[in-house]
């Protein structure tokens, strides 16, 4: 698939829409659907369609197995570490109302807080997924030659 | 209607030989599962199950099979017993349906407990209207914690089972941090075998 | 709905009305059981392992649905609040009383939505770990049938 400049630039065109779209669903997940779960996974397709079209060795330069990896863990430890910095502000675990810069609203944290471990959320599903899509897609080209 | 296409994907799925039509068949039915959910206003899930079902699951999946060839072998017992078993579960099950509460009547118990606080207090103590991701995020971080600390473990599976190969030879590869970039992650992709 | 409970007649005439509705909202779920056995069968009978993962797949998505349709409210809508953001209360006939607004608005029970979107990943993920087995074997056994491995395991045995 290589050789095929149709897919080529088509694929280079809609990369960034598709990442950007992710973002998009991930920031907007408060107002209509959306989150982090669905945000990390459409990342990680964006950049499983770049490794489809370019190959596995142009994507993983510019995203490394081991920094996806990193992204897995990352993301666990945003989502925790959420929890124990809510803890930190005198609330308790994953109580957002920590987050709330006017104390009248103590529910103006939550917003803050839910995109926080959204984000760890984000984080985890992408690394996830992509170091997912890499262990098979490389395993399989190593096989292939022999 | 959806169902009953839904019904009819599925039955493809037992019938087509090619393992590689099941996978496409597979995207397809994880795709109508979407639009049903989408009717049944689970806007959220059906966006999951388009992008998880139809996208990244079916790339996972096709880059299994190139891993194990799209044969088949035919099945060397008869599938009565199978047949016989399912269709008992299956009466058993619908049995089990007719104390069900009817689809779709708001008197139903399920919508009676934490349901309608979830809905009436998520705008005062939330203050985000996507009620699924309030209650994900907030009423239920525990839970989704757990969840993404579940993905994350089943990556560190994968990782163990797959990138093994990989070390075979502990030698050459100290730790896969070698994986890096461009030369360190071709000459170790090499080397096994 | 008074008088339907005085007139005898029209109270039987209401109850087999009741059990016809019966059989048409319990379809939801026969239908999800259907699909449910057709990937139970595919799990129990097929021996190639890949196939055994897209049949627990397809079980899976079945149990989706069950919990779905279990959230399904008719005349639903989903559940994002119509009302706008937060604390505003911009709406006149907003939350000013929380309770009544699910009365005016009628939003389907958002929480088997947010369990299944969960879910959803989950499944993802362990179905990935799935197929990762699936390789392994493979590689270990040079097939994925069922049967095969058996044979292979039976001879390493005797």
């Amino acid at each position: 698939m290589r050789e095929e400049i149709i897919v080529r630039v088509g694929a280079k065109i809609l990369a960034p829409f598709i990442i950007t779209f992710a973002l998009y669903v991930h920031f907007h997940g408060d107002y209509s659907p959306g989150g982090g779960f669905q945000a990390g996974v459409i990342l990680a397709a964006a950049f499983a369609l770049l490794a489809l079209v370019y190959g596995l060795d142009e994507v993983q330069r510019v995203l490394p197995p081991r920094f996806v990896r990193g992204c897995a863990a990352l993301g666990v430890l945003i989502f925790a570490g959420a929890g124990v910095a809510t803890m930190a502000l005198g609330h308790g675990y994953l109580a957002y109302n920590a987050f709330a810069y006017d104390p009248a609203h103590p529910e103006g944290g939550q917003h803050y807080g839910i995109l926080l471990v959204e984000l760890g959320v984000l984080v985890t599903v992408f690394g996830v997924m992509v170091s997912v899509f890499y262990l098979f897609a490389g395993r399989g080209r190593r096989e292939d030659p022999q | 209607m959806l169902l009953t296409l839904l019904a009819a994907t599925a039955f493809g799925l037992v019938r087509v030989r090619n393992l590689f039509a099941v996978v496409m068949l597979a995207g397809v039915y994880s795709l109508l599962s979407a639009g049903l959910f989408t009717v049944m206003d689970a806007v959220d899930v059906a966006f999951t199950e388009a992008a998880v079902g139809a996208g990244i699951s079916t790339v996972l999946f096709l880059g299994a099979l190139a891993l194990c060839g799209t044969r088949e072998s035919k099945p060397v017992h008869t599938p009565i017993l199978p047949l016989f078993v399912v269709c008992l579960t299956g009466i058993a099950l619908v049995y089990g349906t007719m104390d069900m509460p009817p689809f779709g009547d708001a008197s139903n118990p399920v919508h009676h407990h934490v349901a309608d606080h979830y809905l009436e207090e998520s705008e005062h103590e939330i203050g985000i209207p996507n009620v699924v991701t309030s209650v994900l995020a907030s009423y239920r971080g525990y839970d989704t914690m757990g969840e993404t600390t579940v993905v994350f473990a089943a990556a560190v599976g994968v990782m163990i089972l797959l990138a093994r190969g990989r070390r075979r030879t502990r030698e050459d590869a100290p730790g896969e941090g070698s994986a890096s970039p461009p030369t360190g992650g071709r000459s170790t992709r090499e080397t096994p075998r | 709905m008074i008088p339907v409970a005085a007139n005898p007649l029209a109270q039987s005439l209401a109850a087999q009305l009741q059990i016809a509705q019966n059989l048409v909202s319990h379809y939801n779920y026969w239908v999800v059981i259907v699909l449910m056995m057709v990937g139970f069968h595919i799990l129990i009978a097929r021996g190639n392992l890949i196939r055994k993962i897209v049949g627990l797949n397809v079980f899976q998505t079945s149990v989706f649905m069950l919990y779905i349709s279990l959230g399904k409210i008719s005349g639903g809508t989903p559940p994002i609040l119509a009302g706008g953001v937060g604390h505003g209360e911009t709406d006149a006939h907003g939350a000013a009383e929380g309770a009544h607004q699910a009365a005016e608005v009628l939003y389907s029970n958002p929480l088997p939505h947010v369990l299944i979107l969960t879910a959803i990943v989950v499944g993802i993920a362990t179905t990935s770990v799935g197929l990762a087995l699936a390789v392994r074997i493979r590689e270990a056994y040079g097939t994925i049938e069922e049967e095969e491995i058996n044979a292979i395991e039976a001879e390493a045995g005797a």
